[in-house]
């Protein structure tokens, strides 16, 4: 999906709006002062490790639940509005069906309360693959096909912003991939998605952009691109006794450095240039080059300090 | 990728109480068997163990027989059997998860009380004329006028248990509530004189049968045929054990539906 950001951004109106918004569970803090903005049409992961505070971001966009502090809006309006225009729906993780209705009736009593025609009940089933399944009671439904039947609800309202709240969670490979196919297909009408997931290849082949979440506070916010191009850099570990951080840093191509007794690591982009210069300007032995993947930018941005 | 202005949006009316909703509803609620047999088998079934033998049909009540006041009790049973599961349908929709997903929809939370009311009392009255039908076929004789009046007050009187079922499901987040509410509506039964004449529990319980629930709406729902006992004790029974069922409801309701 192609975004030309600057023709958006000039239509006004954000899609969500959260400013600082905080929320408190007794003693836990869940959300500490999130402010993010995200424009129609964009795709966003909020990415993060389970009690991040992702679902409970997701259930004051949906009104479900009041910050303490800080303002939520959705389309400039208070999400609980929002939801009963229609304007924003979700995909929740577990629960909200009712075995004994079929899969044709629960999407039929969607529409009738969002006030849609019986074609939209049709349609909503067929973008969903429900179609053939339609007379089949919801508790004889498969996991995936539950989620998909959450899918099809949401999409009745014909919303602007769809929100998927860990939508593949027990899903097996297959059906995770039937679902994010239908996603992408609504995805690419323009509608604005944001999905909370802790699967990192989801984040990355779906989402537009990634909002890192880590203990109720954003860590990363940033393109697919850029998430990949924090994933790109590389590890050079060498020994070498008696290097010092700073001398280290000073080494062109170096972004970080860490010197652990004999051991250095040395992290950037252009490894090949380091390893060059380590082997022929300074007594360093024993080389190692490994490369950083998006699970350990994940866990870097999002993992708890053991220190704290 | 063109961003059109977002189209206008309207809200339901009536906060999402529409005759679909019903008939959905309603057809969810007849496919599950067990509320099938429990409100329109059940009572027909124990009417036609308990009240239609020999003697019960040759004595007098009224203007009709004996046969025909144990249907009228009968028929006050059902109608309360289906009216309290009709109100507790609320703590599996709620066990399921089911009443946050409406809450993404425009449905307002009163629309959504007043849907599962109207249910209560549509089984109810299916309950009371199964009954009638029933007793009508296996010699219950009532006078044209109980037929009627009788049939009605027992379905309108038994609102106060479709207040109690929704007090109930909104209190126990129980799949099967109505394993617990059945026995319970057995035991107010017997004590309300349902299924046995009150002046034969002797006096104490007699006295305090007048207290309990289903006591006010028995009394006023048999009115037509035996134009006998104390109608306006009755009457401020059922008013009050609505009143308190639906401020318990409320109570429940609102902890429920609160945004936290």
């Amino acid at each position: 999906m192609t975004l030309t950001t600057t023709a958006q951004a000039a239509t006004g109106t954000a899609a969500v709006d959260l400013d600082g918004v905080v929320k408190r569970f007794g003693a836990v803090t869940a959300v500490d002062g999130i402010t993010l903005s995200i424009r129609p049409g964009e795709v966003v992961a909020l990415l993060g490790p389970n009690g991040a505070g992702k679902t409970t971001t997701v259930d004051m966009l949906l009104g479900l639940s009041r910050p303490d502090q800080g303002r939520v809006t959705v389309y400039g309006r208070a999400p609980q509005e929002a939801v009963a225009l229609g304007l924003v729906s979700a995909v929740m993780q577990t629960g909200g069906l009712l075995k004994d209705y079929t899969v044709e009736e629960t999407v039929r009593l969607t529409a009738v309360l969002f006030g849609r025609p019986r074609t939209a009940v049709d349609e909503a089933l067929r973008r969903a693959g429900l179609t053939d399944i339609g007379k089949r009671l919801v508790g004889k439904c498969s996991g995936g096909q539950q989620q998909r039947l959450r899918f099809a609800m949401a999409l009745l309202p014909d919303p602007e912003l769809l929100i998927l709240d860990e939508p593949t969670t027990g899903m097996d490979v297959a059906g995770r991939h039937e679902f994010w196919t239908a996603i992408r297909d609504d995805a690419a009408r323009g509608r604005t998605v944001i999905f909370a997931t802790h699967y990192l290849e989801e984040a990355d082949a779906y989402a537009d952009r990634v909002v890192f979440v880590r203990r109720g506070r954003i860590v990363a916010d940033g393109t697919a691109a850029e998430v990949k191009a924090l994933a790109a850099g590389r590890t050079v570990r060498a020994t070498l006794p008696g290097a010092t951080e700073t001398e280290m840093t000073g080494i062109a191509g170096v972004d970080r450095a860490e010197v652990r007794g004999d051991t250095v690591y040395l992290h950037g982009n252009d490894t090949d240039t380091i390893a060059r210069h380590l082997l022929t300007r300074t007594p360093a032995k024993d080389l190692e080059i490994t490369s950083r993947n998006l699970e350990d930018a994940f866990l870097a941005l999002t993992a708890d300090e053991e220190t704290s | 990728m063109t961003i059109a202005a977002v189209p206008a949006r309207n809200l339901p009316k009536f906060g999402g109480f529409s005759p679909g909703m019903i008939r959905l509803e309603l057809r969810r609620m007849v496919r599950n068997r067990r509320t099938v047999v429990f409100t329109l088998v059940m009572p027909a079934v124990f009417f036609l163990l308990f009240g239609t033998s020999g003697d019960y049909k040759t004595e007098r009540v009224g203007g009709g027989n004996l046969t025909g006041y144990i249907l009228v009790s009968m028929a006050v049973y059902g109608a309360m059997l289906a009216t309290t599961s009709g109100g507790a349908m609320v703590s599996i929709e709620r066990a399921a998860g089911w009443s946050r997903q409406l809450r993404l929809t425009p449905l307002r939370p009163a629309a959504y009380i007043a849907v599962k009311l109207v249910l209560a009392m549509i089984i109810g009255a299916v309950s009371v004329v199964v009954a009638f039908v029933v007793g009508s076929l296996s010699g219950a004789q009532l006078p044209a006028s109980a037929w009627i009046g009788c049939g009605l007050l027992a379905w309108v009187c038994a609102l106060v248990f479709a207040a109690f079922g929704l007090f109930m499901g909104y209190l126990l987040p129980s799949e099967n509530v109505m394993q617990i509410l059945g026995p319970v509506l057995a035991v107010l039964s017997f004590a309300g004189g349902l299924f046995v004449p009150v002046d034969q529990l002797g006096h104490t319980f007699a006295t305090i049968a007048k207290f309990t629930p289903v006591y006010g709406v028995g009394e006023i729902a048999r009115y037509p045929l035996t134009h006998d006992g104390n109608l306006w004790l009755a009457v401020l029974n059922v008013v009050v054990w609505t009143a308190l069922f639906a401020a318990g409801a409320m109570w429940r309701f609102r902890r429920d539906t609160a945004r936290v």
